[in-house]
């Protein structure tokens, strides 16, 4: 399909990573077909100035594939028109670039609620900012329903976001989400900064998968250059992200036990990523790994001491959490809450190419380090952990799979670590525009750089794309038809990021 | 269940003794649940405000409830409604789509009340300070009391910054803000 697509047209020899084709506005709506007729994934969707580019991924093929379209006319066709889960995506580059999606079926702002000083940041030349009027919500009309906003500042520690519940009774008929309060400007700071500082802020871009985003971000960098990191650095930044994973994992499915009011496994849950968090600020010298991963490789080797702290803390976890998933499994009341809840259809898992377990909970077998695999889990490949079920409990057990296959990864590769350096400096400076892309599975899912270097290796343009825009929406359909109580179990077996998303 | 619960009951609590690596922790804590006796008779209530962090110091915050810190234990909580807080801790760089919520947040608490801003971007020296979306320092939305640094800080460094807003001991991570 992305071969037949782009048949006429030649990859741009800039691009690395994988191929980026020009396309005119027939082919785009091409593309917007081929996503209607579920033949490709949309990976995601973002402006530039004077254009505009997707990244589409072919599950036929494994392929990956990014296409661009000139948009110094200020409009181009709408992918939304075809393909629901390119609303939001086009609705942000809207707000931040001005330009007008022909067709888009919702036009409301996203990130943009006229608070800014700027209108259009990133446009060329942009405005001063506007006020917006009151956001409209999706109307829900009819008998005895009522509205319950959430938001944006919430009950527990979390991120913020607005919910606008329309319930009947306790049945929740329509939730609407409403975010963009953390948006930071993030992408207008990463421009024309060097990639050394752009890389600090790619590790804040959600804090919870700092080490997914900077592994991302210097893998586009490194695309882009054309560099290649020690092999020992690559080893160890995978080691950083299985940590990563083990300790958001082991979080969540402590939190939404809580959320069914079973607090022991929270406790018992929150010892094991304490612990987990030790073993990496021992191991990398901070607890959640930040900075770690730099453009070059890593910024500190693994010493003997560090492999000693992972060791034990996997020998610890293969002790104490087969126990925890005895407990899961046997409690009736816990189950009771979990198994039927927030189903995700595997239709709608695979229009929104699901990242992540809310993917592989419904059937959806993505996952990046092996669908597109890249060093080291192409020398060492990981299993998949897959469900059909779609609910929680799904969820939960793709997690639980996916806790002990990190364990039994980091076990394997400890003891296969290959010597030698752990950075070595990016010398390339080119001298015309080069542009990388990458896809790293991070524990949410899949996260997406695109990164654009100009002169002086400083940055043009990058994109991080979070898998949390396409989980986002899920979310909303996931809760409906099930009572308001369930939404925080919902809510947290999903964990997305408001930070990762508002940008 | 039944066999983990009686487990846990005959095994010895995860909270770490005074004499393990994190025993200024334990002293931090300990000295608090005076100042808080004295203030506010036994009780902290603290209402955590993001305003648009990166969730890496919620993460720390949430850490501060598991078993090896349990700051309940210090009388100190985090309560659902700014209205039950003596305590507003607050993290991020205030984005501008966030600053009206966290001054009606810190409007609908009532007085006596303290500001914590915790995490570099809240200090206002984070990496999103320039930014056309961010307003920058807590302190310049709302009063601040007390200035927690780090990226993000740890749960020891939070709980000595409380320690120290009600008349503890100060530590090197922790700043008044400037002016005050």
């Amino acid at each position: 399909m992305l071969k037949a697509l782009f048949a006429d047209s030649s990859p741009d020899r800039a691009h690395h990573g994988w191929p980026r084709v020009a396309v005119d506005a027939d082919s785009w709506r091409a593309i917007g077909e081929a996503l209607r007729e579920g033949k490709l994934d949309l990976l995601g969707l973002w402006g530039d100035v004077g254009a505009v580019q997707c990244a589409l991924y072919e599950p036929a093929t494994r392929q990956i594939m990014s296409a661009s379209l000139d948009a110094r006319a200020g409009r181009v066709p709408s992918l939304a028109l075809f393909h629901a889960p390119a609303s939001r995506l086009e609705r942000a580059a809207g707000d931040l670039f001005g330009i007008e999606f022909t067709g888009l079926p919702d036009p409301r702002p996203w990130l943009d609620h006229g608070r800014w000083p700027l209108h259009h940041p990133l446009a060329e030349a942009p405005r001063p900012g506007v006020a917006l009027p009151p956001y409209p919500f999706l109307g829900a009309d009819g008998p005895s329903l009522h509205q319950i906003p959430v938001g944006p500042v919430h009950a527990g520690i979390i991120e913020p976001g607005h919910f606008r519940f329309t319930a009947s009774g306790e049945t929740v008929v329509r939730l609407e989400e409403r975010l963009g309060y953390t948006h930071k400007g993030i992408e207008k700071l990463l421009c024309g900064k060097s990639f050394d500082a752009a890389a600090r802020l790619a590790a804040r871009v959600s804090g919870d998968s700092t080490v997914a985003y900077s592994w991302v971000f210097a893998r586009a960098v490194e695309a882009a250059l054309e560099f290649q990191p020690p092999p020992r650095a690559l080893w160890l930044r995978a080691v950083m992200a299985e940590l990563e994973r083990i300790a958001n994992h082991l979080g969540d499915l402590g939190a939404i036990c809580n959320d069914a009011a079973f607090s022991m496994m929270h406790a018992e849950c929150g010892i094991l990523r304490e612990q987990t968090l030790r073993a990496c600020a021992t191991a990398f010298g901070h607890r959640l790994m930040m900075d770690c991963v730099v453009p070059g490789g890593v910024a500190a080797d693994l010493e003997p001491r560090g492999v000693e702290a992972i060791l034990a803390l996997t020998s610890g976890l293969r002790r104490q959490f087969p126990e925890l998933i005895e407990l899961y499994e046997n409690t009736a009341s816990l189950q009771d809450r979990t198994v039927g809840t927030g189903v995700v259809s595997s239709a709608l898992a695979a229009e929104f190419a699901a990242p992540g377990y809310v993917g592989r909970a419904s059937g959806r077998a993505f996952d990046a380090r092996v669908c597109v695999p890249y060093p080291p889990y192409d020398a060492m490949p990981v299993e998949i952990a897959v469900r059909s079920e779609g609910d929680v409990d799904a969820r939960v057990w793709v997690r639980i799979r996916e806790i002990q296959h990190s364990i039994g990864w980091l076990e394997r590769s400890l003891a296969a670590l290959p010597r030698g350096p752990v950075h070595s400096g990016v010398r390339a400076v080119p001298t015309t525009s080069v542009e990388g892309a990458a896809l790293v599975e991070g524990f949410r899912g899949d996260v997406l750089a695109y990164v654009r270097l100009g002169a002086g290796r400083r940055i043009e343009r990058c994109h991080l794309r979070d898998p949390s825009w396409l989980l986002w929406p899920l979310l909303e359909a996931a809760i409906e038809g099930n009572i308001v109580a369930d939404f925080p179990l919902c809510n947290k077996s999903f964990n997305c990021s408001y930070s990762g998303h508002d940008l | 269940m039944r066999r983990r619960l009686f487990k846990n009951l005959i095994t010895a609590p995860c909270t770490e003794p005074v004499a393990e690596p994190t025993d200024q922790f334990e002293a931090a804590g300990e000295a608090l649940r005076g100042a808080i006796a004295r203030r506010l008779g036994r009780s902290l209530a603290i209402r955590e405000v993001d305003a648009g962090s990166c969730n890496g110091c919620e993460l720390e915050i949430h850490a501060l409830g598991n078993a090896f810190y349990d700051v309940e234990r210090f009388g100190i909580r985090f309560v659902a409604s700014p209205r039950h807080a003596d305590v507003l801790l607050v993290t991020g760089p205030v984005t501008r789509n966030m600053r009206e919520a966290l001054e009606r947040t810190w409007a609908a608490t009532p007085a006596p009340k303290w500001v914590v801003a915790a995490g570099d971007c809240a200090a206002g020296c984070g990496v999103f300070a320039d930014s056309y979306a961010c307003v920058g320092a807590v302190s310049k939305v709302i009063p601040v009391d007390l200035v927690i640094r780090g990226c993000p800080p740890t749960p020891t460094d939070l709980l000595q910054g409380l320690l120290w807003l009600l008349g503890g001991v100060g530590t090197a991570a922790i700043s008044r803000p400037a002016g005050s």
